[in-house]
């Protein structure tokens, strides 16, 4: 544990001493304020529309109206912050050579891999987080409900893991950094969209391409439910990364 | 302290090294020597638990570098061929890493942080960041990350190499200095190195061991021919008197001249290499009165050894 915590804190610090983290970080939360400020915008047109006419009044609340088209657009930013995020980990020290010292020290795989991605998830949860001064917003404003609020929240921070548990693997398999964030961004882009071809797949295929969907099982999240199902599938999406992270590793191959 | 036995390395059809067989001593330091190819650091590789072997194995303290890995990499401190760090950290930082990585418990971590600060002669920059430093300071750093923890075993692959020729004195000097406290192999593909640093050397070429013992005893075993090098005055008719009186003597194998400066003439004589005759040619040249100026034998240099050992081995 307290080499994974070496390798945790090394990691972070690499983050924070350059500037990239921060560039990252407040790039990610420009661009969510900017979908924020739009769809309030949009969310106010349509109130005022709805003082005119009150049945358009029906559907509307701070909810559905502004936080689930804000937390659909946060994760197609994240698309594209958390490769940017991870494709340095692994990628960057087989370049350099200093991985292959890095596992010839008495630390494990494991400790080593999870060391940097809880790393890479620590700064992904920072990102996150700031972002939660667009409902504090709200707040202070109006009376949204928190309930949905918090699983919302629950469920981008599952789904963000995910993704970084594919932007580390994807770093794990090659030694270039490009390389490793196109990667992890196709496949992302490929478990968010694929819920797109459900509607023209056959009935059993059409279930089982849900099944695969990220956005499918953020569904319920954004409505104030948490799902054993969807909770379930995230973790072993990262799960199953992580895994394949540490079988891409040569050593672990071979050595105990 | 370290025993390969069979160890073996294929890349796809392509062999790293075969079968190699050899034993490290507890306070020795080994020279690996072979030209760029030979299989230095894949072996390396393999000792350090890095690479799998393709067949084989090799103990380190007793214990197998594939069942008990992580015993092995506690014993092993590591500078690897680039001596790739992590530029960005500080000399301190770096080490701090390095410290909590291995394990050090962290009471101890800064005591020993400091002591290899001061053997390596970082003192001066270790609150630097690692890329503004020397190629010399950064290879010091490579060897204060591997002696960390006080490991055992010290591999150290080409730890010369790209560095400037006063760099290369101090670090040699360096690693001579640990090496009467731990057992230390290092590679290179440079013949004096080896043999100004290590008590024992083990040659390889095409991925295969071609010999192992001391400098000296390589020398010794692998001299084909002893050559002796005479000047005398060339004066009258004595280079063909001498030339004649060279030939006469048993042992003398080949006679060579040609002229020297200063009124001198240099005459090569290839002998056998089993009997010194140094003596008998100089009392039958003085006896003749021929104006003998000089008369050594030419050491014959692991560089020349290490020629014949690889043309030999590729004819
Ligand atoms: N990763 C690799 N993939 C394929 N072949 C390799 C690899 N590493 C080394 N080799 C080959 O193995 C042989 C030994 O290489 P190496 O151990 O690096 O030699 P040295 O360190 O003595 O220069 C060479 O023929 C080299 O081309
Ligand atoms: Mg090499």
């Amino acid at each position: 544990m307290r080499k994974l915590s070496a390798v945790y804190r090394k990691e972070l610090e690499h983050y924070f001493q350059s500037i990239s983290a921060y560039v990252m970080i407040s790039l990610f939360l420009a661009l969510a304020g900017y979908f924020f400020y739009s769809i309030f915008r949009y969310y106010n047109y349509l109130s005022f529309q709805a003082g005119r006419e009150p049945s358009l009044a029906d559907n509307l609340n701070l909810i559905e109206g502004v936080m689930r088209p804000l937390m659909s657009n946060v994760s197609v930013v994240l698309l594209f912050a958390i490769p940017m995020l991870t494709m340095r980990l692994l990628a960057e020290e087989k370049r350099q050579g200093t991985f292959e010292l890095l596992l010839t020290y008495p630390i494990s795989d494991f400790e080593a891999v999870m060391g940097k991605y809880l790393a890479a998830l620590s700064v992904f949860a920072v990102m996150l987080g700031g972002t939660l001064m667009y409902p504090a917003m709200l707040a202070i404003f109006s009376d949204p409900e928190t309930g949905p609020m918090v699983t919302s929240y629950i469920g981008l921070f599952l789904m963000g893991a995910s993704f970084v548990a594919m932007g580390i693997f994807f770093s794990s398999i090659t030694s270039s950094q490009i390389v490793a964030g196109a990667a992890t961004f196709a496949v992302a882009l490929f478990f968010l969209i694929i819920g797109w071809a459900a509607p023209f797949a056959g009935p059993t295929l059409s279930k089982v391409i849900a099944q695969f969907s990220i956005l499918e099982h953020f569904d319920s999240f954004s409505k104030g439910i948490v799902n054993l199902p969807d909770v379930t599938y995230y973790v072993f999406i990262t799960a199953f990364f992580i895994f394949m992270t540490l079988r891409s590793l040569e050593s672990s191959h071979w050595r105990t | 302290m370290i025993r390969v036995e069979n160890l073996t390395k294929y890349y796809g059809e392509t062999v790293g090294v075969r079968d190699l067989n050899f034993q490290v001593e507890t306070g020795e330091v080994l020279g690996f020597l072979g030209p760029n190819g030979a299989g230095k650091t894949t072996t390396m590789k393999m000792l350090t638990c890095y690479l799998p072997p393709s067949a084989g194995t090799a103990k380190v303290s007793g214990f197998d570098i594939i069942e008990q890995s992580m015993e092995v990499r506690k014993r092993i401190g590591y500078l690897p061929e680039r001596n790739p760090l992590y530029t960005e950290m500080s000399v301190r930082a770096y080490l701090g890493f390095v410290a909590r990585v291995k394990g050090i418990r962290p009471p101890a971590q800064r005591g020993q942080i400091d002591g290899v600060i001061e053997r390596c002669g970082l003192e001066t920059v270790h609150r630097r960041t690692i890329e503004k430093l020397s190629k010399g300071y950064q290879q010091r750093v490579g060897i204060a990350q591997a002696i960390l923890g006080d490991p055992e075993i010290l591999i150290l692959d080409e730890p010369t190499l790209g560095l400037d020729p006063k760099q290369i004195i101090e670090i040699r000097q360096l690693i001579r200095n640990l090496g009467g406290e731990k057992t230390v192999v290092l590679s290179s593909h440079i013949l004096p190195e080896v043999s100004q640093v290590c008590n024992r050397v083990i040659i390889i070429n095409h991925g295969e061991l071609i010999a192992v013992d001391t400098p000296d005893n390589l020398r010794s075993r692998l001299a084909k021919a002893a050559i002796l090098r005479l000047a005398f005055r060339d004066e009258g008719d004595a280079a063909a008197r001498a030339s004649r009186i060279l030939e006469s003597i048993k042992g003398v194998l080949i006679v060579r001249q040609e002229p020297g400066g200063d009124n001198a003439r240099i005459f090569t004589v290839e002998c056998a290499p089993d009997r010194d005759i140094r003596e008998e040619i100089a009392r039958a040249l003085v006896g003749e009165r021929i104006p003998l100026l000089e008369l050594y034998r030419e050491e014959l240099s692991l560089e020349d050894i290490f020629l014949q050992l690889v043309t030999e081995e590729v004819s």
